[in-house]
């Protein structure tokens, strides 16, 4: 089956916090839009690999984020979690144009 | 080995029948030597120091950070007066030796004591050099060599205005550097066309400029000073090409010349210094000198370095032991500002015999440059990383063949290692290969061999330990790095790092007591200042620094410096507790565990409106509502707010419940009003923000229906006063408190609870809670500061309530209505 992929706007740049994330609420669950200190901008699935913690919710540092509940680790350019813990978050593609940010959706 | 014996003088001994040593200079050299003959021929000597200065043995070279405010004269002390008693140590501080009699081997002090030696050690030191422009003798010119001048220089940094400092060589700066912290304008002033140039190479001279530049320093250079300008003290410095500079503090560092006058009045044979042979023997065998004031081998020295070996020798001579005398040093340089990694050492003047290899990266200003003849190492100049200067100035000093290391050499020593055979990436086994004699810790001079036999015979577990018996890394603190390898490599496994000198995380070597005690003596006042500052290796630390950091700069600087909510854990940046479904609980407060039927009913009305799944009393006196959406939190908050209620912080590193028990007004045992009082407290503490949280009990009689003994500060009444207890908690270890303290009146309890919190907040570390705190400082230190020392409780207790009148804002109002954080609880999108 083919996939499809749709680049779609969910926000301006600025409105995400630097050293923090905001949510966009999907039917298929939520995402956490990541902004480091250096404004680079990263989307993984909301859900810690762990036990499913809101990783939006966590401290962001360099190109990574502490989940809220139990500490683990995720890099946030490919949501694997950081050794010695095992586990990715779903990665999301995602771009910036003209300071606005977007979200590459699959569709079948 | 060849040795020298010792043409030994006749000797004639005191009355107890030792021999009488008097030594003239109370400073780094002369100290050394005497530890080293102590250890090598203990009791032999009477012994008598003079010291022109009034005060104990120090370290010389922590004038700088002194100057800066990082360190205060207790931290540098090297020999304290329990020193002397011990060795039994006569000492004459502030009593300089004005002439030596050498026929009748006596020497004579300006307060006019005559004291008779059989061997006299001459450690004098040098003397600073002033140039003798017009005006150099102006009161507010000063020069940089003991306590008294860093005193002087206090002073006139404390009415502020600017200073000019004579001089762009390592002192020069590092004047420059401690005044511009003590919040003066500085201009330095140096003849060269580049800083530090007998140091440094024409590049790094100039990174150094740009860097120092940066930070505020005026710098000119090629400046030839011609007058210093004012007629009853400084209001100025002119130069040769007519420029003036308008200051009211000048600082002469332009170089030091050994301390020889007395020497020469006795007749020495003395040139530039005291001449002495490869034994440390003065022209007059019964005379040693030590230090910067001697001349060896046409060599007169600036750096302590050397005089660590020259008391090796000198010692040997007076203990009467064979040894193979002094050849001579090679010295490295180390700047010592805080932030700037400069090292340089040997010989970097271009030849034409001569080759170098040159690294830069501008972008982490980084610069190397090593010169290399006939394949050995023969200079080094290290800027913006040092790490590997200790490797570099060994290969130098051992005149190591590096022509199979040529290709990597400027990658350090960890990458040759690698390149050689796989061991050295780790840097446990870089430690591990060095030698002996390399030195690790450079302002104390201590050698690897030193500190791993110390580790061996004396049983030495940890950093503190190490500190204390070897004084490896006990000044600048550097080299703490090498040292925790070290006593990892010798001891393996059985090494635990101490928590007390744990760096805070991996993103740093600083300790937590570091990195406090610098925000306060640097003045940084925010994050990117201290990740800057104190060279940070991570872009914005993690989430076990940053909550710290924030934490320390919040205390450091109330009502200043503006929290940042992106280094708070999300419990505290949300202000609700994060269930492990992701939704919240709230948990509004109970002053003292009282509630009422209006309070009851806005809950009720609250659950019903939000649909909240749970609610429960919790085991701190109050209600939680639980399964809160992150979306609701603002209007359940709002509504809580309408009917009066506040947060309860029960997710905060900050106070969370004062527990209470009825007391007076309705229990028949109860002694005093404990509600009414824990009440008190609550009003009192609420909204402060500590290192961990804290938990306040307060029970009516010592039945302690409050459980007040399991509190971080619990009170339990009697019918005359109050008990405090301190230092107790439930939770993973149960500790029950320690008796603090009783006192008689209510207001007595309010004032000593803010000075404790006030203690806790200063000195804990960050996420300690007072159990360990108590533990680790001792009740001892804690009864000190708050009951021994009545003015000292009281000031804590105000620096406490002033803190407190910025943090009483209920967080809760500022975001229900005051729109604070509000992209915290609303989505950036909805999509698909
Ligand atoms: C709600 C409550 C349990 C209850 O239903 O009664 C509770 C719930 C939690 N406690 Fe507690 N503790 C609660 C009273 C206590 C008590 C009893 C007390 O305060 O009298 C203790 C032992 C007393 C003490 O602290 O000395 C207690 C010892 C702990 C500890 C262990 C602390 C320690 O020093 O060892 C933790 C872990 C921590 O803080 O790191 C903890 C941590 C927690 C956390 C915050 C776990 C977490 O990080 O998420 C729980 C949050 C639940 C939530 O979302 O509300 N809780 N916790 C109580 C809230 C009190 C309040 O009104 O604020
Ligand atoms: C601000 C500063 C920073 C420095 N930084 C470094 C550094 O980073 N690295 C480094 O290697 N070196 C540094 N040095 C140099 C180092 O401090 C000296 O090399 C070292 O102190 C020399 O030791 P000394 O015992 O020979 O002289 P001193 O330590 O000066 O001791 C001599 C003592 O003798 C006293 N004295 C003189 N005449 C008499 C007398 N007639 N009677 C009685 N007492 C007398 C003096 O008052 C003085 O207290 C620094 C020096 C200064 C001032
Ligand atoms: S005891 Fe454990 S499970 Fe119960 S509330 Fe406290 S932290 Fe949670
Ligand atoms: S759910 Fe993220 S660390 Fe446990």
């Amino acid at each position: 089956m083919d996939q499809m992929i749709t680049w779609t706007p969910v926000g301006r740049v600025e409105d995400i916090p630097v050293q923090g994330a905001r949510v966009v609420r999907t039917a298929l669950g939520d995402l956490a839009v990541f902004r480091t200190v250096t404004d680079e901008i990263f989307a993984l699935e909301d859900r810690c690999p762990h036990k499913g913690g809101p990783l939006s919710q966590g401290i962001v540092h360099g190109g990574r984020v502490t989940c809220p509940l139990h500490n683990w680790v995720i890099d946030l350019a490919t949501g694997e979690a950081v050794a010695p813990d095992h586990g990715c978050a779903g990665h999301i593609p995602v771009r910036v144009r003209d300071g606005v940010v977007e979200i590459a959706f699959r569709h079948a | 080995m060849d040795t020298l014996t010792h043409p030994s003088p006749p000797v004639a001994l005191s009355a107890d029948g030792r021999e009488r040593l008097v030594v003239v200079g109370n400073g780094m050299a002369a100290l050394r030597t005497l530890e080293e003959l102590f250890a090598r021929a203990p009791g032999r000597h009477a012994v008598t120091v003079f010291g022109a200065e009034p005060r104990v043995n120090y370290n010389r070279i922590m004038l700088s950070p002194l100057l800066a405010g990082e360190k205060r004269f207790d931290d540098i002390v090297l020999n304290g007066h329990d020193w002397y008693d011990a060795h039994g140590v006569t000492l004459h501080a502030g009593d300089p030796v004005v002439a030596i009699d050498r026929a009748a081997r006596v020497v004579v002090s300006r307060a006019g004591r005559r004291v008779p030696y059989d061997r006299l050690l001459l450690a004098t030191g040098s003397d600073p050099v002033i140039i003798p422009v017009p005006g150099s003798a102006l009161p507010g010119v000063v020069t940089f060599r003991d306590v008294d001048d860093v005193d002087r220089m206090l002073a006139a940094a404390a009415s502020g205005g600017s200073a000019v400092v004579i001089g762009g060589g390592l002192l020069g700066l590092e004047a420059a550097n401690g005044l511009m912290r003590q919040g003066m304008d500085v201009t330095v002033l140096h003849l060269m066309p580049t800083l530090m140039e007998r140091q440094l190479d024409e590049s790094a001279g100039h990174l150094l400029q740009a860097e120092l530049e940066r930070r505020g320093l005026t710098v000119i250079t090629r400046a030839d000073t011609a007058a210093i300008l004012g007629s009853d003290r400084v209001e100025g410095v002119r130069l040769k090409d007519g420029r003036e500079i308008p200051c009211s503090l000048v600082v002469m560092a332009v170089g030091i010349r050994p301390g020889t006058m007395l020497a020469r009045d006795a007749g020495l044979t003395v040139e530039r210094g005291v001449v002495v042979d490869d034994l440390m023997a003065t022209s007059d065998p019964a005379i040693v000198a030590v230090g910067e004031c001697v001349q060896h081998r046409n060599t007169c020295y600036g750096l302590v370095a050397p005089l660590w070996e020259m008391a090796k020798v000198a010692a040997d001579r007076l203990a009467g032991r064979e040894c193979a005398g002094y050849t001579g040093s090679v010295t490295a340089t180390k700047l010592k500002v805080t932030g700037i990694d400069l090292y340089s050492a040997g010989d970097f003047a271009p030849a034409k015999d001569r080759q170098d290899i040159v690294f830069r990266d501008a972008a982490r200003g980084v610069y190397k440059r090593l010169v290399l003849k006939d394949d050995r190492l023969i200079g080094a100049v290290l800027y913006g990383e040092t790490g590997d200067g200790p490797w570099y100035f060994q290969l130098l000093k051992d005149g190591t063949d590096v022509s199979g290391l040529r290709d990597t050499l400027a990658f350090g020593q960890a990458y040759a290692a690698m390149a050689e055979g796989g061991a050295g990436a780790n840097p446990r086994n870089a430690v591990a290969s060095l030698s002996d004699e390399a030195e690790i810790c450079g302002c104390n001079g201590v050698c690897k061999g030193t500190i791993v036999k110390a580790i061996g015979e004396k049983g030495l577990t940890s950093l503190e330990e190490v500190r204390t018996h070897t004084k490896a890394s006990a000044s600048c603190g550097s080299c703490t790095g090498l040292v925790e390898q070290l006593l990892k490599a010798t001891l393996g496994d059985g090494y635990e790092a101490a928590t007390a000198a744990k760096p805070i995380c991996g993103c740093t070597h600083h300790t937590h007591d570091d990195v406090r005690r610098l925000i306060a003596a640097m003045g940084l006042k925010s994050i990117p200042a201290v990740l800057q500052a104190l060279e940070w290796r991570t872009a914005d630390g993690c989430h076990v620094c940053r909550p710290a950091l924030n934490y320390y700069l919040l205390t450091a600087w109330p009502g200043e410096y503006v929290d940042d909510s992106r280094s708070r854990f999300v419990n505290e940046r949300m202000h609700a507790n994060i269930q492990k479904d992701g939704t919240y609980s709230v948990v509004p407060r109970m002053w003292g565990g009282l509630t009422s039927a209006k309070e009851l009913r806005a809950i009720a009305d609250v659950v019903d409106k939000f649909a909240i799944p749970t609610v429960k009393v919790t085991g701190g006196q109050r209600i939680d509502l639980l399964g809160v959406k992150k979306d609701d939190l603002p209007a359940v908050w709002a509504d809580l707010n309408a009917a009066g209620m506040v947060s309860g912080h029960a997710y905060a590193k900050g106070l969370r419940t004062v527990k209470t028990c009825v007391g007076t007004e309705w229990c028949r045992f109860g002694t005093q009003d404990s509600t009414g009082l824990g009440v008190k407290l609550e009003r009192m503490t609420w909204g402060s923000w500590t290192p961990h949280k804290v938990k306040l009990g307060v029970s009516g009689c010592p039945r302690n229906c409050a459980e007040a003994t399991i509190k971080d500060l619990g009170v339990i009444c009697v019918d005359s006063g109050y008990e405090l207890h301190v230092g107790g908690n439930g939770g993973i270890k149960v500790r029950a408190c320690d008796l603090l303290v009783k006192v008689a009146t209510e207001g007595e309890v309010l004032e000593y609870t803010g000075a404790y919190m006030q203690l806790y907040r200063e000195e804990a570390r960050y996420l300690e809670r007072t159990a360990p705190w108590l533990e680790r400082v001792g009740l001892d230190h804690i009864k000190a500061r708050l009951v021994d020392d009545p003015e000292g409780r009281k000031a804590l207790n105000a620096r406490f309530l002033f803190s407190q009148s910025f943090s009483q804002d209920d967080p809760w109002a500022a975001r229900a209505s005051g729109g604070v954080d509000r992209h915290e609880f609303a989505p950036l999108a909805e999509v698909g």
